[in-house]
């Protein structure tokens, strides 16, 4: 029991079994029946925003390079996926299947992507890489906005000018429909998938944080001089990670497009960027655990705050405020640690102060 | 300053806590849509509170309440109460759109109304079929927002707009000649082109000339304007947005070129575009479900009433549309006898039945409105000409 853990280990474990904790909780709820069909429907788009917020962790907190283009890898994996899981879910019927190899082609395709634009993106830094970004990913949501896709028996149709402008034989079908979308898209999408893929997603990126590339990329983060004088390939490492923030954003994508009966390119905009940014920093950048809890709770928040209905924007916006002041602000939060000690005191009387010390650190 | 912190902090976690317990507290109050037991029948409705197209989804929550208050304050029907439950999705595409669909079912929906825009509509559409709820729609009015037996319109279906103009075009005898100047970039402006097209041939009327732009080049029409010029057309046909049609109706003063015009829905709103001449417009004719100042006793009725109570704004044609589908919602539930302890699905299989079923309505949007199985409209369009500087009804 007394064995020393490697305090990473320790931190990634603990992340580890919290979320284990939480999905067994939601379990017994689903199925005891406790919960309100709201409740239900928000399970996957809080593991969809997790994934989302921490794969934009791994380029804001660990590469330390600012990104605004997440929604627009997000689009990319959604309807590169939606566009796979229409075409074939005559031919695969059994969901398992083709939801598996849905989510490696969104995940794929976005990596693709990534690594295309961060080809000439990753050689500008800081605000100029951000706003760079920033264009990406809203030049991704306009071109799939514009975009049509139809198929019938001649094969497939793309055009960027309007549904007529295909030239669908009249056994033809609609994939992309322009601005109005997909439709259509099977729903293969359960909360325990997407649970299973926020874990995997966790473990991914605690790992490669750990590991040889991670420490490179952390050392190009806290000093790109001395990195580059020990001979570490600055592109590669930082292509590599980008490379996996978008591939993780196109999972989350997937998982997206697969929860919602339709698809429309205007629900990527740079709103949802700054949004899961938002997730980031209030989590604390570079903060994995911090990711998943900020991204739940500001998910479920609007959503509790409905009944208060007209008022409902205005206070998410002032508790998000008071949230990041209060997370950011030193003695605040050196406030709430000892009281949470002095809580932890009161419980586990037995335990050493040490312990309780470490944890809250 | 200490003890400032902790106020802050108890605060904060009070609201927190507070707001987490009445969201609990909401949710858990009812079931998912199996009836309510105190008379009243609850109708969700859909749309943006909140963000750029609230004023949308204002008007529509306001006329709705309006309706639901008249109709409870003569006794309801049969003795059935409505209340009406309304909750904001933003006008997002996806999961807002669910969520606020998702918080209606929790309060017990039994018969939605919405939603409001076309996107939010598609993304909850098949919800509701899932869950076999009645829906019908204020102003969703893109074709696929129907493609399901239980979703249904008040507001025109875009492509009906055309074959709709093409009608009143050739029944009135406004003009022969027509010529076209459509956005071939956008669905709404297509789609009224295409079957525009097709219903003209059809009634006789003659295109002389089809111009089109696309979104990258909306600003200089002199092109499209001279061809139509030489043309000779006696009527330009402009199924587009307001903004453009400001500007074809300048340039086309400055061509010295003075057709009739005729537009759709699109249009509604020309008159309040800045630094518009508006005696360009006079004479304009639009095919619109409703003008505030028409002088019929229902929509001035309407009017009235909602300039009462809601700090003298004037209605627009969202507000109409959602009046219109309460008072239809009331009319069916009359017609089929619904009580208010019958579970939604119930309602639903009774209602999709009855309304494509000689069901015949006249409201603020239209007279003689019926449906087809397929969810879409059809009543008599009404036509609206800018006279004085003002819409008023043809």
């Amino acid at each position: 029991m007394k064995k020393k853990l490697n305090p990473q280990t320790r931190k990634s474990f603990i992340t580890y079994g919290l979320l284990m904790i939480v999905f067994i909780a939601v379990e017994i709820l689903l199925s005891t029946g406790s919960i309100s069909s709201m409740m239900q429907g928000l399970l996957v788009p809080i593991c969809v925003y997790s994934i989302l917020a921490v794969s934009l962790n791994l380029t804001v907190g660990i590469l330390g390079e600012l990104s605004l283009g997440q929604a627009g890898f997000m689009c990319v994996g959604a309807y590169a996926s939606a566009i796979f899981s229409n075409l074939v879910k005559e031919s695969i019927t059994q969901p398992m299947i083709r939801f598996t190899l849905a989510i490696l082609v969104g995940g794929v395709v976005a990596a693709l992507f990534g690594i295309i634009i961060g080809i000439p993106v990753l050689r500008l830094r800081g605000d100029y890489l951000a706003i760079v970004t920033l264009a990406f990913g809203e030049i991704i949501k306009n071109v799939f906005a514009a975009l049509y896709i139809g198929y019938d028996s001649a094969g497939l149709h793309i055009s960027l000018k309007s549904q007529g402008d295909l030239g669908l034989k009249p056994d033809g079908k609609m994939i992309i429909n322009g601005a109005l979308g997909i439709s259509g898209t099977p729903n293969d999408s359960t909360f325990e998938i997407a649970f299973v893929i926020l874990f995997i997603s966790v473990i991914i990126i605690y790992n490669f944080v750990h590991s040889r590339t991670g420490r490179a990329v952390m050392s190009i983060r806290d000093n790109r001089i001395a990195a580059e004088s020990v001979g570490l390939n600055i592109t590669k490492y930082k292509l590599i990670t980008f490379a996996l923030t978008a591939f993780l954003a196109g999972v989350a994508g997937t998982l997206y497009s697969h929860n919602f009966y339709s698809l429309q390119a205007s629900k990527f905009d740079y709103n949802l960027s700054i949004l899961i940014l938002v997730f980031v920093v209030l989590g604390g950048i570079g903060n994995i655990r911090g990711s998943i809890i900020a991204a739940a709770v500001l998910t479920l928040l609007p959503e509790l705050l409905r009944s208060i209905n007209n008022y409902r924007m205005l206070f998410y916006a002032v508790i998000l405020i008071v949230m990041m002041i209060c997370t950011s602000n030193e003695t605040i939060r050196s406030f709430f640690i000892r009281n949470f000690e002095k809580l932890k005191g009161l419980i586990f009387k037995k335990k050493s102060d040490g312990a309780a010390v470490k944890e809250a650190e | 300053m200490k003890f400032a912190k902790k106020l802050m902090a108890l605060s904060l976690a009070a609201v927190m806590a507070g707001s987490c317990l009445t969201g609990c507290g909401d949710s858990s109050s009812k079931s998912d849509g199996s009836g309510s037991s105190d008379g009243t029948i609850v109708i969700g409705g859909s749309g943006p509170l909140t963000g750029s197209a609230a004023q949308y989804g204002v008007a529509v929550k306001n006329a709705a309440q309006l309706a639901v208050d008249e109709i409870n304050k003569d006794g309801g029907v049969n003795g059935v109460k409505f209340k009406l439950v309304f909750e904001d999705d933003e006008a997002d595409p996806g999961d807002k759109a669910v969520n606020a669909y998702n918080a209606l079912k929790d309060k017990g929906m039994q018969i939605m109304l919405g939603t409001v825009t076309t996107g939010s509509c598609l993304a909850v559409i098949d919800k509701t079929k899932q869950d076999n709820i009645f829906q019908i729609t204020p102003s969703a009015s893109a074709q696929d927002v129907i493609k399901n037996d239980n979703t249904f319109q008040v507001c025109f279906t875009d492509p009906n707009q055309g074959k709709a103009s093409a009608d009143y075009i050739a029944d009135n005898n406004i003009a022969k000649k027509i010529a076209i100047i459509y956005d071939n970039s956008d669905a709404y402006s297509s789609g009224i082109y295409n079957t525009f097209k097709a219903e003209a041939a059809e009634k006789g009327l003659d295109i002389v000339t089809e111009q089109s732009f696309t979104k990258d080049s909306k600003t200089d029409f002199s092109a499209q304007i001279t061809a139509a010029k030489s043309a000779e057309a006696e009527l330009l046909f402009l199924p587009i947005y307001y903004q453009e049609a400001s500007l074809i109706l300048a340039q086309c003063k400055s061509a010295d070129y003075s057709p009739k015009f005729f537009g759709c829905d699109g249009l509604d709103g020309i008159l309040s575009v800045d630094n518009f001449d508006k005696s360009l417009a006079e004479g304009v004719m639009l095919l619109t479900p409703f003008a505030a100042d028409a002088s019929d006793d229902a929509t001035q009725k309407f009017v009235k009433a909602y300039k009462e109570k809601y700090n003298n704004e004037t209605p627009n044609q969202f507000a109409a549309d959602a009046y219109d589908g309460i008072k239809i919602i009331a009319k069916l539930v009359e017609k089929e006898g619904i009580k208010a302890d019958m579970s939604a699905s119930e309602i639903c299989d009774k209602l999709k039945k009855a309304i494509s079923d000689g069901f015949k309505f006249d409201g603020l949007t239209g007279q003689g409105m019926t449906w087809s199985a397929d969810g879409a409209v059809s009543k008599n369009p009404k036509a609206v000409v800018i006279k004085d500087g003002n819409y008023s009804a043809l």
